[in-house]
C-alpha cells in the first residue's frame, strides 16, 4: 500500500507532519519557560513581610498588600455592580426580546464591547468617570470602568446557561399559574447559577489581568484602605498589575515585580481550574 | 383578589421594565464610548490640520513649537501587528491542527491546558517577561545597543495572540465535517495530505476570523508594548525604538495638558476606529461563515 505513494509526497508529509510537532512544541515550550522564570525568580522574594506591609520610604522596604486589598476591592465592587445588569441582560435577551432586531442590536454592541482594547476603556473611564462625573481617580472609578468592560462576558456566560433551562420547566410554572417575574426569579434563574458563576470567575480573572484600563482611573496610591473607605469618590489606589507595572518600568525593582507576577500566576492558575470545574459540572448535569 | 392581581400585574410591568433596560445598557455603553472619544477627539485634529496630524511624520509635542504627527504611531501599529500576526498566526494553526487531529486525548487536554493558561496571564507580566529575556536577547543577537525595539514588540505580541488564534481556528478545524475528512482519506490521500488540501481549505473562513481577532488584539495591545518597546516617537525601523497608538496615549497622559492632551485623546480616536474597522471585518467574516 505505501508503496504507490511516491517519495516527494512522504517527504512533503513529513516535513509538515514536523512542523507541526514543531509548533505545539514551541509553544509549550515558550509556555513552560515563561512559568519556570517567574516561578523562579518571584517565589524566592514572596515573604511574609511583602504580603503584610505597605511600601515606606522611611525604611526603604516594600510591601504589597495595599496591592492585594484593592485588587479585592475593585473585584467586589465591579462584580456587585455588572452582575445585576448583566444577568439582567442575558434574561431580557433569552425571557422578555420578541423583536429580532433588538436582540441584534444589543448582540452587536456586546461584541463590540468584547473587542475594545483596554487602553480605551481606560481612558473614556477616565473622561466619564474620574472627570465628568467627578469621582477623581479612584477605585470607584476603575471598578466602573472595569464594569464596561466585564459586562459582556456576564451576558454571554448567562444566556448560554440560560438557553440550556428547557422550556418544559417555564411551561410548567407557568402552568401551575406563576407569573412570568415569579417563573424566572424561581425556576429560571436557579437553574442558570452554573453559568452565572462561570461568568463571576472569567471576570475575575479580567479583572486581576486588567492594567491599561486602571491606570489612569484607578490611580497609582499604595496605601492601605479599609473596604468602606476604598468606595469613598476620590480614593486611588493600585492593584497588582498596576503595582507590577510601576515596580518593573518607573522603579526598576525587579524582585518585586517577580514577586507580584508569581503571585498573579497563581492566581490565574486557580481561576482557570475553578471555571474548568464548573464546566465540568455543567457539563455532567446536562 | 382584585387587588392582589392588580399589585402582581404593577409587578411584572415594574420587572419587564428593569430587565428592558438591562438589556439595553451594552448599547448605551457603546454608545457612551463613541461619543465621549468623538467630542474629545475631534477638537485636537481640527486645529492641527487632519493632514498634519495624520501623516505628519514627526512627534513633538513637548517642544516650544509642538508637532502632532502621529504617523509614526500609525505605521509601528501597522508594522508591529503585521509582524506580531506572521510569526503568530501560522504558528497558532499548526498549534491548533496539532491539538485537533495529531495529539491523542491526554496530549492535546495538557497542551490546551497550557493554552489557557496563557490566555489568562496578564499583560503585564508578559511584559516583564519580554523586558527581562526578550530585549537583552534582541540586544545581543544584533548587537545593538539597546534591545527595546520594535522587534522585541512584535515578539511579545506574536506570543500574547496565539492563545485566541489558537482556540479560534481550534474551533474551526472541529466545526468541519469528519465526512469531508473520511471522503479524502478513503480517495487515498495521507493524513497530512487531508489536513492542509481538505480540512484547512474547510475551515478557511473560521481561521480567517482567528487572524482578525489576533490583528484586534495585537493593535489594543498597550501594557506589554510600552514595556519593550523602547517608547521613542521615531518612524518605525525593526531595530528602532518606537511609539505604538496605544503607548503613545499612555506615555504622556499623565503629564499631558492643553493641545498636547487633547491630541492624545485623537490618538485614542484614531485607534477606535481601527478596531471598529477590524471589528466589522470580523462580523463580515463570521457571518458568511454561518451561512
Amino acid at each position: 500500500m505505501d508503496e504507490t505513494i511516491s517519495k516527494s509526497r512522504k517527504i512533503k508529509g513529513a516535513v509538515l507532519k514536523g512542523l507541526i510537532w514543531a509548533a505545539a512544541g514551541i509553544i509549550c515550550l515558550i509556555m513552560f519557560c515563561i512559568i519556570a522564570l517567574i516561578l523562579t525568580r518571584g517565589l524566592s522574594h514572596i515573604s511574609v513581610e511583602l504580603l503584610t506591609s505597605k511600601p515606606s520610604m522611611l525604611n526603604g522596604t516594600v510591601g504589597i498588600l495595599p496591592n492585594i486589598l484593592n485588587t479585592l476591592y475593585i473585584i467586589l465592587m465591579t462584580l456587585i455592580v455588572v452582575l445585576p445588569i448583566g444577568v439582567g441582560a442575558a434574561v431580557y435577551l433569552n425571557e422578555y426580546a420578541k423583536n429580532k432586531k433588538a436582540v441584534r442590536i444589543i448582540e452587536l454592541a456586546t461584541e463590540t464591547l468584547a473587542g475594545i482594547p483596554s487602553i480605551i476603556y481606560g481612558l473614556v473611564g477616565m473622561l466619564v468617570f474620574v472627570q465628568f462625573c467627578s469621582l477623581g481617580t479612584s477605585l470607584l472609578a476603575g471598578a466602573l470602568t472595569l464594569v464596561i468592560m466585564t459586562l459582556p462576558t456576564i451576558i454571554r456566560t448567562t444566556q448560554e446557561s440560560l438557553k440550556t433551562v428547557p422550556d418544559s420547566y417555564r411551561e410548567g410554572s407557568h402552568a401551575l399559574g406563576a407569573g412570568k417575574w415569579h417563573m424566572i426569579r424561581t425556576v429560571v434563574l436557579p437553574s442558570a447559577v452554573d453559568g452565572i458563576i462561570t461568568g463571576c470567575i472569567l471576570s475575575v480573572g479580567r479583572i486581576v489581568g486588567e492594567s491599561a484600563a486602571l491606570l489612569f482611573t484607578a490611580g497609582m496610591a499604595n496605601e492601605i484602605l479599609g473596604f468602606f473607605e476604598a468606595v469613598e469618590p476620590g480614593k486611588a489606589g493600585s492593584t497588582l498589575t498596576v503595582s507590577l507595572y510601576m515596580y518593573a518600568k518607573e522603579r526598576g525593582d525587579f524582585d518585586t515585580a517577580f514577586a507580584i507576577a508569581a503571585i498573579l500566576l497563581i492566581l490565574t492558575l486557580i481561576i482557570n481550574l475553578s471555571a474548568k470545574l464548573v464546566a465540568k459540572k455543567l457539563g455532567k448535569r446536562n | 383578589m382584585q387587588t392582589l392581581k392588580k399589585s402582581a400585574d404593577a409587578l411584572e410591568k415594574l420587572m419587564r421594565m428593569i430587565f428592558t433596560v438591562c438589556g439595553f445598557i451594552a448599547v448605551a455603553f457603546v454608545l457612551l464610548i463613541t461619543v465621549f472619544l468623538i467630542v474629545s477627539g475631534t477638537p485636537a485634529i481640527g486645529e492641527i490640520g487632519i493632514t498634519d496630524f495624520l501623516f505628519g511624520t514627526e512627534w513633538a509635542s513637548t517642544a516650544k513649537e509642538p508637532l502632532y504627527g502621529i504617523l509614526p504611531f500609525i505605521l509601528t501599529s501597522v508594522y508591529g501587528t503585521f509582524g506580531a500576526i506572521l510569526i503568530g498566526v501560522p504558528l497558532g494553526i499548526l498549534c491548533a491542527v496539532f491539538l485537533t487531529k495529531i495529539a491523542g486525548k491526554k496530549l492535546s487536554a495538557f497542551v490546551s491546558g497550557a493554552v489557557n493558561l496563557m490566555s489568562g496571564i496578564p499583560s503585564v507580566v508578559y511584559g516583564l517577561v519580554g523586558m527581562i529575556v526578550i530585549v537583552p536577547a534582541v540586544r545581543e543577537v544584533f548587537g545593538l545597543p539597546d534591545g527595546a525595539n520594535l522587534l522585541s514588540a512584535i515578539l511579545v505580541l506574536a506570543v500574547m495572540i496565539l492563545p485566541s488564534v489558537i482556540s479560534v481556528s481550534e474551533t474551526a478545524i472541529r466545526a468541519v465535517p469528519k465526512e469531508y475528512e473520511e471522503a479524502s482519506l478513503a480517495l487515498g490521500a495521507t493524513k497530512t495530505e487531508t489536513i492542509f488540501k481538505v480540512i484547512l481549505p474547510a475551515a478557511k473562513s473560521g481561521i480567517l476570523a482567528s487572524a482578525v481577532l489576533g490583528i484586534g488584539r495585537a493593535i489594543g495591545e498597550a501594557m506589554a508594548v510600552m514595556m519593550v518597546a523602547g517608547n521613542v516617537a521615531n518612524m518605525p525601523g525593526i531595530f528602532k525604538s518606537v511609539r505604538f497608538l496605544t503607548t503613545a496615549v499612555t506615555s504622556e497622559m499623565s503629564y499631558s495638558s492643553g493641545l498636547q492632551r487633547q491630541a492624545l485623546f485623537s490618538v485614542a480616536l484614531v485607534l477606535f476606529v481601527f478596531i471598529m474597522v477590524i471589528n466589522l471585518i470580523l462580523n463580515l467574516v463570521v457571518k458568511r461563515e454561518k451561512k
